[in-house]
């Protein structure tokens, strides 16, 4: 982008500039601006998931469970409510630090803490999705199905498989995504143009995931 | 630890004109260090079983606060141009119109079910510790 260089005078006025601009309007490597364009679809699907559970709970006339029994686990001959949860909210959020630390290097060019942030990162969201099938399994052999739930609403069954099990994807396809963006990164794939956005557009759609495990963790979780 | 190095004015994409000036490692830290105090805190909430609006105006705060820092500082949106912030955070804005009118419907149907289908209206919670005593009686 050599044409002339970015204005800077202010929020509206940069508003106004960038819409009446001839060329283009956003400022970003496309590759982030699909990312970001992606990410509000995403959006969108989710909180159409998350609208649904609301309005699927306020209409149920049966008893709604507690999760933080439901999810809770027996540790050291004691019951601790909604642990396992717990463990993958922070496991989740160190990923997304790990993740952070990698865009960062990026910036230096630095390939081999790059990659090794990265797959630090994969790591942490497959530990993640292992703790998820534990979860389910548990769940699925104390009767609790997308049809029914011996803990009260058979909502919450619907619910919990279709809300997780969508998340679930989205952080497994993210570590398949991470794993590939490391190792072409640690190959040199990018040096040739000394391009390394791909690293901060894989950063965004994982930070994605983390956040929309904290409205997960809020509504369904914790409500 | 890094501040011998010298920053070219480059971002990642080498991209001169995109301003993304660099930020210290401290700050990345900071936010992973306050999420992580922000998530013990949602747990608490659990953990010490406040229960009604208390419990629901926590839970709501620590969310915030635990997307915004994610949001502006992990998702950089802070340092983006006015422009790309508008078009990501003012289309799920319109979410709000969705969530109002599903809890106006969700009221109106729980209404129906309890009026005309003779269900009941008082939808208490259930212990799980409650469910096995009733399967127990059972046996």
């Amino acid at each position: 982008m050599t044409e002339h260089a970015l204005k800077n005078e202010g929020h509206i006025q940069n508003i106004v500039d960038d819409w009446s601009d001839d060329k283009q309007a956003y400022h970003v490597p496309w590759g982030k601006l699909m990312m970001w364009i992606f990410l509000i679809s995403d959006t969108f699907i989710f909180s159409c998931f998350l609208v649904g559970y609301m309005n699927v709970r306020m209409t149920a006339t049966e008893p709604w469970p507690y999760p933080s029994e439901v999810f809770g686990l027996e540790l050291f001959g004691q019951n601790i409510p909604l642990i396992l949860i717990a463990i993958m909210t922070f496991i989740l959020i160190t990923s997304s630090g790990t993740m952070a630390l990698a865009v960062r290097y990026a910036h230096f060019r630095d390939k081999k803490k790059i990659a090794l942030f990265m797959l630090a990162t994969a790591l942490f969201g497959a530990s993640f999705v292992g703790m998820q099938a534990f979860e389910w399994t548990k769940l699925i052999s104390e009767g609790v199905r997308p049809w029914a739930n011996p803990f009260g609403a058979h909502q919450f069954g619907s619910v919990f498989f279709m809300i997780t099990g969508f998340h679930g994807l989205h952080v497994s396809i993210g570590v398949i995504y991470l794993l590939t963006v490391a190792f072409k990164v640690d190959r040199g794939d990018y040096d040739r143009k000394n391009n390394y956005e791909i690293v901060e557009i894989t950063g965004l759609y994982w930070h994605f995931v983390d956040l929309v495990w904290v409205f997960i963790f809020a509504f369904f979780y914790l409500w | 630890m890094s501040e011998g190095i010298v920053e070219s004015n480059e971002s990642v994409a080498g991209n001169a004109d995109h301003s993304d000036a660099q930020h210290p490692i401290g700050v990345y830290l900071k936010v992973w260090i306050l999420l992580f105090v922000l998530s013990t805190f949602s747990y608490m909430v659990d953990y010490f079983d406040f229960q009604g609006i208390l419990r629901w105006t926590l839970i709501l705060v620590f969310m915030f606060l635990k997307a915004g820092f994610i949001i502006a500082i992990f998702m950089h949106v802070m340092w983006e141009r006015m422009t790309l912030i508008t078009t990501i955070l003012g289309p799920p804005a319109v979410i709000l119109l969705l969530i109002g009118m599903m809890a106006s419907e969700g009221d109106y149907v729980f209404c129906t079910r309890v009026d005309y289908l003779g269900q009941p209206a008082a939808a208490e919670r259930i212990h799980v510790a409650d469910v096995h005593l009733e399967e127990e009686a059972e046996h």
